[in-house]
């Protein structure tokens, strides 16, 4: 039972993962970065999340190992705290309160116990450099006041500093200019670009800066494109630079290689460029990676390098380019159109992701499922040129049905519209293009459903648009003497009064379809396309429209842009009651009467949870966010809750998200941060000797699926015994066993398999005598022999594992035997 | 100040020939630029890079290679195989010697300044010995497979690189023998290109040679042990020239894509010694092949097949941002290459090899200040003279007339005669012109077309009586006792009394040509004079020097004028300081004595000397006077020089009559379009 504490709204997964640059463990094989409040630790070879190091207050602006011990990370926070983390145990060691805000942090090997931050002091847009002294103390918590000041009027970006040659000096760009500090000399160079006020040069603004590992060498990007290469640059008048352009916009990030041999860049070209020897004509390219490279970070062993994308992914790409891992998380670079969505068969988020796709996001291992490409054409990243756009999306039919609607207006005359209808493949396991519709609508579609319903064979689909129609596709067989084939096509046109139709929606059984137009709701029978009536309230333009559920299905409700909520009573055909409340978002829950609504105000927005039976709410929830909420959707829970609290009732059954303007995903959680973590993750905190492979993976479920049973049996008192993996001979010799004296893979896979089919095969021991002993009592010639060895069949039954493969011998030595037996016995009859 | 009708000439179609060679000389700070035609100009830098001397071209002499020898000698070979040392003073070929193995593609002087080592065809390596007055061959090296394409001493004199095709030579100077053959790869971005040609070497004196080659690489050797030290890809095309910096820490190589690229000697890191070379600044300039780069103490000086001369300031060696610290493009000679003559609106084209004489167009209607006028009558190509032999045109000139024209060329002096009945046009030669007229530096014809001068290179300048058909020789003005310096401007006044003549260096005399004798010396100044010109009635003597100071000189006073001696007293405005080309052109207007015209390749400039003068805080280039405001402001406003820069690039510009004016443009666009095409590039975006 889950103790009951306050429900809060809590970040879920899906935050951004390239916000600040990936930092790689010395030994490459886990990498950092910085979600949210949160710093995730991923490995490099299998993609999985490690661990999640939870302790800051507010967002983390930056991370780096600890140059002294290289297990330990240093993070820094908005909440004005350093942290010392081991992340191999993902445990906090220290706070350092520094007390402001902090932008970001710097290590330096050379730099005894400080670290450098940037802050900000007096005015919100002046930035300092300073570095922080970190007293040595053995206490968790250590105030860290002494602050010494470096660098003023930077960039806040991390990307804007850089520190060379084992942190001989400083390099800070901002706008036109590179200022260098030397820490011996406490002398600052500054470089401006002269041409900087010449309009042909306007463009060359410092974009990002990286330093040479081993040389006076200063690489900065700009926006023109260009990468300018300082050296010399300790005298302000020799000084000298060099130019490499490859990029046609902005210069994103830049980062030298371990050696220094090359130099990394970036743009919005999506390609990584290395620069050999930094030469202008000696170059490679890592093409087609998908989004905007926004950070460029190299391992300290050298091998790997990692590209954080706008498209909230990274990359980890190995030394010859070649890409070897993404880390993908929720797509966020994009308005959202389509809204949240469930895939009723991965019960996956669904929403908008990459330019033209629809992305599948399991909310549950906070991962990226995959992207279903829709418009199906190359997306061209020019600024300015006016995409097609992914717009409206719905499932139907149990996520047998995709229906999707794209559009693309140039002019104010000229739209183009598509709806295409995609069909669930079980062979392929993905959707398949099933039919096209070249602008089903005169005019933008403003809604579509599928009937639900679970009595209809005929899937059904109905569309509204503003041209003032609203349309009935209908499922039909297209099949000619080729194929079998079935396709969609309009069965019904309707429309009232030439009012723009706005909404639409479906009642639970299918029967009733709503469709709003502006003002006016009207209820249309399913069946015969009739119109059964119209409810007027003259409150505004319906903005949301929803059917009651289960009891309340004889409710529709609606709200209206005038901040009116009104639920009718379908049966009486009047309004039931009716509620000032300015609705952005209204949800219905698929497992319970429950409906949210969340409300906008200038306060913030706020959650309201009420059924249609009655209006007073069940539940309200004030200012879940500070700004507006866009989107919302209950996720039906794979185990129920079990609140008992009337207020927390409604999440019994389903969670619910919200999707905010700024595009972060929340949700509501009564449990502490710490409950939170996955059960994998806490494994992997107990099980340190194991390495984190996939096979452990399995091994692990094994395990846990083992103790449950194991749980289960102790309740319900079964007579089954299963073993422990631990105690499987076969698993503990392959696990402790040297592999140098590992008999050949081939030998050890069936002993390892059939170890692993422990569970079905007691179950297939049992049935064994049971049916020997029917085909005993069938025969009448027995041999004493085979009883015997029935017997010891079921002695095995209760005999420890060890004594596993000599089971698994007897069971198909009992085989071969039935066999001689029947050939016996049809030799004796043939007698 | 008056408005003029403009006829505006774009037809002089005069097209610079590309330069092949540049080679600077440190101890006099002057630049040799040799070009395709054989022209040998002679820059200074230290007056403003104005081109003070010049040897004319002749057909058959194309230069290879051009250096500086032993301090103020100039050499030059070509590919008829010849190596030439010109006469800097008397501005003629000393002498012309044969090396005896094919064609010469290289040339370098010893650093020592006694021995010149040239690079032949037949692969031969030959040693001359610099002698006060010729050269003398001492003795080959051994003998390459392939023509010697560049050379480079070891700055102690003891090495010398030679570039050939695919392979560097390493020499020993004593022995004469090759001590190291370095192999070049031909391969190019993975593809084996035919051959691969040494454009340049450089030898430094810690024993690196470095080495530029047809397939786009700059390449580092170490010469003590012949192996390959670093690479630098810079270009998908030839790089064609190299030049080092004196102090050996920076140097400069040309491509084929026009690029010029500069390479610096920086330390690795601060506290280390360990230096390398690093590229560092590419400066696109030019459109074509850059064939030659010079590398000055401050400046990049490049040069190739797209005409210009490009002097582009090394911002760390300037000491501070004035005139020297900006770039420098040379496109057209710092001389008059059209003449006039007023009363028949005819104008002569000087070209290299011809003169072209056209007749101006005419119109009738009239129209509002700032309109284009539609011609009547079009311009008419009257005349095209072709030249006798190889050699280049030196100077011409139309008498005011129009009646006669002259011409001279290294060898000859030509005079015509011309006669004009209706449309048709009689020219007849007059014969048998005096010897001594040959390599004439400047023609000129009196007001009244009855007297010629002509500045000889030998510093004499002569007078000639033109009489129908005929001439008679009245006088030469022999230089000064102990001078050869040659005389190469020259101007007479109006009314025909005085004759002022200026040599390359400082001074300006002034002849009476009445009594045919010196008259005064204009005090010495240290810039050369780009400009003379005497004015009507006052007979006051207008200098232009190529530092941009202008002085008026009254002949008569045999001193400076007072309005002269009032603008050294306040100073030039800045801005007309910086311009960078020389005046090459003053006039005057026949009614109002106090306006002078003069003329840069960018602006035209009437002084107005009743006006103010402006200081540094007034506008100079103001915009053309507003014909609204009132007359108090503009008179406020107003000041003593009045500046158009819409004719650009100007050649020429004079005063036909006293409400028409003619200027010369020649645009770079339309030299562009007759070189032959770039290497075609590919641009992101197209």
């Amino acid at each position: 039972m889950v103790e009951e504490e306050s429900l809060r709204v809590v970040r879920c997964g899906g935050s951004e993962l390239n916000f600040r640059r990936a930092v790689f463990s010395a030994d490459s094989k886990y990498v950092f970065c910085v979600s949210g409040d949160f710093i995730k630790v991923y490995s490099t070879a299998t993609e999985e999340c490690v661990h999640i190091l939870q302790g800051h207050r507010n967002l983390v602006t930056g991370i780096q190992l600890n140059p002294k011990n290289h297990l330990q990370l240093y993070s820094c926070s908005f909440d004005g705290t350093i942290k010392l983390w081991d992340y191999t145990d993902g445990i906090l060691i220290k706070t350092f309160i520094v007390g402001c805000k902090l932008h970001a942090l710097f290590t330096l090997a050379c730099a005894e116990d400080s670290v450098f931050v940037i802050i900000n002091k007096e005015k919100p847009d002046v930035f300092q450099l300073v570095s922080v002294k970190l007293p040595k103390s053995s206490s968790q918590e250590i105030e860290a006041k002494e602050l010494s000041f470096v660098l003023d009027y930077i960039n806040q970006s991390p990307k804007c500093i850089a520190f060379g040659n084992e942190g001989e000096y400083v390099a800070a760009v901002r706008d036109f200019y590179l200022s260098v500090y030397f820490f011996k000399k406490k002398t600052t160079s500054r470089f401006t670009l002269s041409s900087s006020r010449n309009k042909k040069h306007a463009k060359n603004n410092f974009t990002c800066v990286a330093c040479h590992p081993k040389e006076d060498c200063i690489a900065t990007g700009h926006r023109d494109g260009k990468i300018r290469l300082w050296r010399n640059f300790d005298d302000e008048k020799k000084y000298t630079y060099t130019c490499l352009h490859w990029h046609h916009d902005l210069v994103m990030d830049l980062a030298f290689s371990v050696t220094g041999s090359s130099l990394l860049s970036g743009g919005r070209e999506s390609v990584l460029v290395e620069w050999r020897e930094a030469a202008e004509k000696n170059k490679e390219f890592l093409p087609r990676l998908g989004a905007t490279i926004e950070h460029i970070s190299v391992s300290p062993a050298g091998d790997l390098f990692c590209t954080s994308h706008s498209d909230n992914k990274m990359i980890i790409i190995h030394r010859n380019l070649e890409a070897s891992a993404v880390i993908q998380g929720l797509v966020k670079d994009r308005n959202i159109f389509t809204g949240l969505m469930i895939d009723p068969r991965t019960k996956a988020l669904v929403l908008n992701g990459k330019p033209g796709h629809l992305q599948f996001y399991s909310l549950q291992s906070d991962k990226q499922l995959y992207n279903l490409d829709i418009i199906q054409q190359e997306y061209i990243n020019d600024y300015g040129l006016i995409q097609i756009e992914l717009t409206k999306a719905a499932f139907g039919c149990y996520g047998n049905w995709l229906a999707t609607v794209e559009q693309r207006q140039e002019k104010e005359t000229e739209l183009e519209l598509q709806m295409k209808l995609w069909t669930y493949n079980k062979k392929t396991q993905g959707f398949v293009l099933n039919t096209k519709v070249n602008m089903p609508h005169e005019d933008h579609i403003t809604a579509l459903c599928f009937c639900n319903a679970e009595k209809s064979e005929n899937p059904t689909l109905v569309t509204t648009s503003k041209d003032g129609h609203f349309k009935v596709w209908i499922l039909t067989d297209d099949s000619d003497i080729y194929k079998k084939a079935v396709g969609w096509t309009c069965d019904f046109v309707g429309s009232y009064h030439k009012y723009q139709a706005t909404n639409c929606c479906f009642s639970e059984d299918g029967s009733l379809l709503a469709v709003s137009f502006e003002e006016i709701v009207t209820i249309w029978d399913s069946e015969t396309w009739e119109l059964k009536c119209t409810f007027c309230q003259r409150a505004g333009k319906i903005r949301h429209l929803c059917f009651g559920r289960l009891t309340c299905s004889k409710y529709l409700l609606g709200a209206t842009e005038n901040g009116i909520l009104c639920c009718w009573n379908l049966l009486s055909c009047a309004l039931e009651w009716s509620a000032k409340l300015n609705v952005r978002v209204m949800e219905p829950d698929p497992n319970s009467e429950n409906i949210a609504a969340i409300s906008q105000s200038s306060m913030g927005s706020d959650l309201f949870v009420f059924r249609p039976s009655e209006p007073r709410p069940l539940y309200i929830q004030k200012n879940i966010s500070r700004e507006e909420v866009q989107w919302g959707v209950f996720v039906p829970r794979d185990v129920p809750e079990s609140f008992t609290s009337e207020a927390y009732q409604w999440l019994n059954r389903s969670q619910f998200y919200f999707l905010t303007k700024s595009q972060s995903l929340l949700t509501f959680s009564t449990q502490s941060p710490e409950e939170k973590l996955t059960p994998t993750s806490k494994q992997l905190l107990a099980e340190e000797t194991l390495p984190t492979t996939p096979f452990y993976f399995i091994l692990g479920k094994h395990r846990q699926q083992q103790q449950d049973d194991k749980l289960n049996e102790a309740l319900k008192n079964e007579l089954v015994q299963l073993p422990l993996t631990e105690n499987i001979p076969a698993i503990s010799e392959l696990l402790h066993t040297p592999a140098h004296v590992l008999p050949s893979a081939s030998f050890l896979c069936s002993m390892f398999v059939n170890s692993l089919l422990l569970s079905k095969e007691t179950k297939s021991a049992e049935e064994i005598p049971d049916d020997v002993s029917m085909e005993e009592e069938k025969e009448s010639i027995d041999s004493d022999e085979e009883n015997n060895f029935t017997e010891e069949v079921q002695d095995t039954n209760n005999t420890d594992l060890g004594k596993d493969i000599i089971h698994q011998l007897s069971k198909s030595e009992e085989k071969e035997l039935r066999k001689f037996r029947k050939v016996d016995y049809s030799w004796i009859t043939a007698l | 100040m008056g408005e003029f009708k403009v006829h505006r000439v774009r037809f002089f179609n005069y097209v610079p020939s590309g330069i092949r060679c540049v080679a600077y000389n440190n101890q006099s700070n002057r630049l040799a630029v040799s070009r395709t035609d054989g022209t040998v100009e002679i820059y200074n830098l230290s007056a403003n890079y104005f081109q003070e001397k010049f040897f004319p071209g002749h057909e058959s002499r194309a230069t290879e290679a051009l250096c500086w020898a032993n301090g103020q000698r100039l050499f030059s070979a070509g590919l008829n195989g010849e190596i030439i040392e010109y006469d800097l003073q008397a501005l003629n070929i000393k002498y012309a010697m044969d090396a005896f193995g094919g064609p010469i593609w290289s040339m370098a002087a010893s650093p020592n300044g006694s021995q010149l080592l040239v690079g032949c065809e037949d692969g031969s390596v030959k040693l001359f010995q610099i002698t006060p007055d010729k050269i003398q061959f001492e003795r080959n090296f051994d003998r390459q497979k392939s023509r010697i394409l560049s050379l480079s001493w070891h700055p102690a004199g003891t090495h010398i690189a030679a570039g050939s095709i695919d392979y560097i030579s390493v020499f020993d100077v004593k022995s004469g023998s090759a001590i190291h053959k370095m192999l070049v790869d031909r391969q190019y971005m993975g593809v084996s290109k035919r051959k691969c040609i040494i454009w340049g070497v450089a030898f430094l004196s810690d024993g690196t040679v470095i080495s530029v080659d047809s397939a786009g690489k700059v390449q580092f050797w170490d010469s003590a042990t012949g192996t390959l030290v670093k690479n630098h890809l810079i270009a998908n095309t030839d790089v064609q020239s190299i030049a080092i910096s004196d102090q050996e820490d920076s140097f400069v190589v040309g491509t084929a894509e026009g690029t010029v690229f500069h390479f610096q000697l920086v330390s690795v890191t601060s506290n280390s010694s360990e230096k390398q070379w690093v590229r560092t600044k590419p400066f696109q300039h030019h459109t074509h092949d850059v064939r030659a780069v010079a590398h000055s103490p401050i400046a990049l000086i490049s040069g190739g097949t797209d005409t210009h001369l490009v002097i582009r300031p090394l911002m760390e060696k300037v000491e501070v941002k004035n005139y020297d610290a900006a770039l420098r493009k040379i496109t057209f000679p710092h001389r008059r290459l059209v003449s006039c003559a007023k009363k028949k609106q005819l104008l002569l084209f000087q070209f290299a090899h011809h003169l072209e004489l056209w007749r101006l167009g005419s119109t009738v209607a009239t129209g509002k200040n700032g309109d284009t006028l539609p011609l009547s009558k079009n311009a008419d190509h009257l005349l095209h003279l072709k030249t006798k032999g190889p050699e280049n045109v030196i100077c011409s000139c139309i008498s005011p007339c129009g009646s006669w024209i002259a011409y001279s060329t290294a060898s000859r002096f030509f005079l015509y005669r011309l006669n004009y009945e209706h449309d048709n046009i009689n020219l007849q030669r007059v014969s048998k012109m005096p010897a001594f007229l040959r390599s004439a530096l400047q023609i000129l014809f009196s007001e009244d077309s009855t007297k010629l001068f002509v500045a000889s290179n030998q510093g004499s300048v002569h007078v000639i009586r033109l009489l129908e058909g005929s001439f008679k020789h009245l006088h030469t003005f022999q230089p000064q006792s102990g001078t050869v310096e040659s005389m190469c401007l020259l101007a007479v006044s109006p009314d025909g009394n005085w004759l002022a003549a200026s040599g390359t260096s400082a001074g300006v005399h002034v002849y009476n040509v009445k009594q045919l004798k010196l008259h005064c010396t204009v005090p010495a100044y240290n810039f050369p004079v780009t400009a003379l010109a005497i004015a009507p009635n006052t007979n006051n003597l207008v200098i232009a020097h190529s530092d941009q100071q202008v002085f008026e000189y009254s002949i008569p006073d045999k001193q400076y004028t007072q309005w002269s001696r009032t603008i050294q007293k306040q100073g030039f405005h800045h801005l007309w300081l910086q311009r960078d080309t020389p005046i090459t052109h003053i006039s005057f207007h026949p009614k109002r004595p106090m306006h002078i015209f003069l003329h840069d390749a960018y602006m035209f400039c009437i002084i107005d000397k009743s006006l103010p003068l402006p200081n540094d805080k007034t506008l100079l280039y103001n915009p053309l006077p507003p014909t609204n405001e009132s007359d108090i402001i503009r008179r406020r406003t107003a000041h003593a020089f009045k500046i158009s820069k819409k004719y650009k690039p100007l050649l020429f510009m004079d005063l036909l009559d006293e409400r028409t004016l003619v200027v010369v443009e020649r645009p770079l666009d339309d030299i562009i379009a007759q070189l032959p095409p770039p290497i075609k590039k590919k641009k992101f975006g197209t």
